[in-house]
């Protein structure tokens, strides 16, 4: 009966918790807006979405297999990157646009750096970026939502160069439930809240990552705008901040280890974008925020070491 | 109240209601035991008997051979059968003194009451202490009587008893709050003199109500005795967490409880100290909480040292489903053993044995850098960093992120949803760097 004891370094007993259930988290959390673009949406969205994730797990699998490495595709990490990218894409945009973009990001961003965990930056932003440096007229022609879609602009062109909002521009309760332009997922900012609230209850992020981001995000709009409400309002809930800020600023890789260092990661995401918006040539600024705070992680990471217990430097 | 805690630490499964409330017993007399001449920390006893000796129960048997050290005694009355290595607690094998019982369990004439603590100095109360054997008992297994004689240099104010019992399910030292109380006290009245100091903490997780109540009103008539109620988490019974918890004092790195002016003692040890003093009996019994899902009855057993486990668990039905593990202490910090040839040895809290099913190794997957690891970590280092930096060998890097801080709690390991054995690593780094440590001085 004792034959086969198990002798091994402690503990003997350990969580729950696995890599897998943390990526399946995820994806539930972005169902709420993936739904969401599907009933925007429609059969577009569904087109972009499956490609994007189908071409992200296959490249995933088929790069591995190339490399003679073991296959991860199990963990579900392709899925969620997959997904998000699908959901930062126009649902203008051809079927090739998912494919090639799904691919930069498994293989170039996230394999070729040594897979989870090693990737520096967030896969389906970078993918994002890029194809947006590639291919800007298809990847910023946006549509409004509908079966007829018919082309439309981003809610913060309306205000790009403004302190208030332009009578035309969109209702912020439209943004808000996400009947506007913009990227698929991207535009329903409550159902992304609920996405982040779920993440947040399971422990999968930080609350404080989102909530520093956002809150920076709003104190510039607060001093740009003269204290206008709405105007504040109007840029929190439009363009890719929520996204950005639930699902891509948390992204564990990209991001320091330390809670000090992803403050301080959130805050400079905050920041940069909102000097982007109302600054900068372009109406949006969270993607290259989060890619330029991606790159400081190393460096932010590296001074906010903790203080070990029981005082400082050990080197006595 | 907000309960008193520390920051960093985990909730795993308790597991304590299979033997919480179940009183303790005490177990059937063994025929023979084998006594290691090595259950502390520091140096190996010294055997004093032949074989061929007739020996009785609280007669010494092996001399300290220094100051950090402690003698053993016979735990049973019979006649001493060899001296020789058996299978070790602490992994290999450990010269121990095998005793025949002879079932009759004659006292030592040796083991007469030593008086009250008003009669006795501290001077008396710490070589009482030495002479009984009395080590650490929640598992350190650290000579008392050393923690006992601090430097001159070191003030010692404060006095804490541990009482928290951490570790998932353990059940002895709650079992001693409610069946003990009063001895604990004793016990803790008496270390107390012996070092001068004035005030104490019982520290107790707030998952022992009654412990907490009945320590209340154990120590309801001295002043400078305050019960604390700590919040249950993993490792609360850590000495150093313990004493943030209770005095908001860090222990400095690489520094000892005395140096923040605190000794820390176990529950256990303290109502040892209480018999030894009333009775003369030194340490040769103690109470093992028996668990774990592969033993048939689990059980609170009052044990003699030197009994082989095999018996122990014979006694709680023996085993059920196929055995994975058997761990000596707590599933967090505990040894797995090879055999169940081992004895029980006085720091031995409890005997844990987990089905093959539990005990399966996981598949470790890659670092997703989550961060559980970092923010979970009572020392507050990077475990996921000093790991990597082990297996690659880089041990500077390892000493730069303060891989000696680690307590070994497994809080990391723990909490790993790629299921890294980061503490493994970690300890490996730890032992690398003290070793280069020692060769430098």
């Amino acid at each position: 009966m004792l034959e086969k004891l198990t002798v091994s370094s402690t503990p003997h007993i350990l969580s729950k918790n696995t890599t897998y259930k943390i990526m399946m988290h995820v994806v539930i959390a972005l169902l709420p807006a993936t739904l969401g673009a599907l009933y925007f949406f429609r059969l577009q969205a569904a087109m972009i979405i499956f490609l994007s994730i189908a071409t992200a797990v296959s490249a995933e699998w088929g790069i591995q297999k190339i490399r003679k490495q073991p296959t991860t595709i199990n963990d579900m990490s392709a899925v969620v990157t997959g997904l998000l990218l699908g959901l930062n894409l126009s649902a203008s945009v051809p079927w090739w646009i998912p494919v090639i973009g799904s691919a930069f990001a498994i293989i170039v961003v996230k394999q070729i750096f040594g897979g989870i965990g090693q990737n520096f930056m967030n896969p389906a932003l970078a993918a994002r970026i890029m194809l947006t440096i590639s291919w800007t007229g298809r990847m910023t022609s946006w549509v409004s939502p509908g079966v007829d879609a018919v082309s439309t602009a981003t809610p913060l062109s309306y205000v790009k160069g403004l302190n208030i909002i332009p009578e035309d521009a969109p209702r912020i309760l439209d943004m808000f439930l996400g009947n506007i332009g913009g990227s698929l997922g991207e535009t329903s900012a409550l159902l992304l809240i609920i996405g982040g609230l779920f993440l947040v209850f399971k422990g999968v992020i930080s609350y404080k990552i989102p909530l520093v981001f956002i809150s920076t995000v709003a104190g510039f709009a607060l001093l740009y705008g003269a204290f206008d409400l709405s105007f504040m309002l109007y840029h929190i809930f439009s363009g890719g901040l929520m996204i950005g800020a639930i699902f891509m600023a948390t992204d564990y890789s990209s991001t320091p280890i330390t809670m000090k260092g992803r403050i301080i990661f959130a805050l400079g995401c905050g920041v940069i974008t909102s000097l982007i918006r109302l600054y900068g040539a372009f109406p949006e600024g969270v993607g290259f925020s989060i890619l330029l705070m991606n790159l400081s992680a190393p460096l932010i990471e590296k001074y906010t070491r903790p203080r070990v217990f029981g005082g400082g430097k050990q080197n006595a | 109240m907000k309960h008193l805690t520390f920051r960093g630490g985990i909730h795993p499964p308790y597991s304590k209601e299979l033997t919480a409330h179940l009183e303790t017993e005490k177990a059937n007399d063994p025929s023979s035991v084998a006594i290691p001449i090595s259950q502390h920390i520091g140096a190996p006893c010294n055997p004093i008997v032949k074989v061929g000796d007739r020996v009785l129960v609280g007669e010494k048997i092996g001399e300290a051979s220094g100051f950090v050290s402690s003698p053993i005694h016979a735990s049973v009355s019979g006649t001493v059968k060899a001296i020789k290595d058996v299978p070790s607690v602490m992994s290999g094998e450990v010269l121990s003194i095998i005793i025949e019982s002879d079932g009759k369990n004659e006292i030592h004439p040796s083991v007469i009451s030593n008086g009250e603590i008003e009669t006795l100095s501290s001077k008396e109360i710490i070589e009482i202490i030495k002479e009984a054997g009395i080590v650490g008992m929640g598992g350190a297994t650290f000579p008392t009587h050393v923690k006992l004689s601090p430097p001159p240099d070191k003030k010692i104010n404060t006095f804490i008893l541990n009482g928290a019992e951490c570790e998932p399910y353990l059940t002895d030292d709650h079992r001693l709050m409610l069946e003990e109380p009063d001895d604990i006290v004793y016990g803790l009245r008496a270390m107390m003199k012996a070092i001068n100091v004035e005030k104490a903490f019982i520290g107790i997780e707030d998952n022992k109500k009654d412990a907490i109540e009945a320590m209340i009103k154990a120590t309801a008539e001295y002043d400078n005795i305050k019960v604390v109620t700590c919040e249950t988490k993993y490792p609360q019974g850590s000495e150093k967490q313990l004493i943030y918890a209770c005095v908001k004092k860090e222990v400095p790195s690489g520094k000892l409880p005395m140096d923040v002016g605190v000794v820390v003692n176990n529950v256990g040890t303290a109502a040892q100290v209480a018999k030894t003093i009333k009775t003369g009996m030194p340490l040769i019994e103690r109470i093992t909480t028996i668990s774990g899902s592969a033993v048939k009855t689990p059980r609170n057993l009052l044990l003699k040292i030197g009994v082989p486990i095999k018996e122990v668990i014979e006694q709680c039905g023996g085993y059920i489903d196929d055995v994975g593990k058997i761990i000596m202490g707590g599933p967090m910090m505990g040894l797995a053993q090879h055999t169940d040839e081992v004895v029980i040895t006085k720091g031995s809290s409890g005997i844990v044995v987990l089905n093959t099913k539990e005990a399966k190794a996981q598949q470790e997957s890659q670092c997703i850098r989550c961060g559980t690891c970092v923010e979970q970590c009572p020392s507050f280092i990077e475990p996921l960093h000093i790991s990597l930096y082990s297996r690659y060998n880089a041990m500077d890097l390892a000493e730069e992120y303060s891989a000696v801080d680690c307590i070994e709690c497994g809080t990391c390991s723990f909490g790993c949803p790629a299921k890294i054995p980061l503490l493994q690593a970690i300890r490996v780094a730890k032992q690398h760097i003290i070793a280069k440590r020692r060769k430098q001085n």
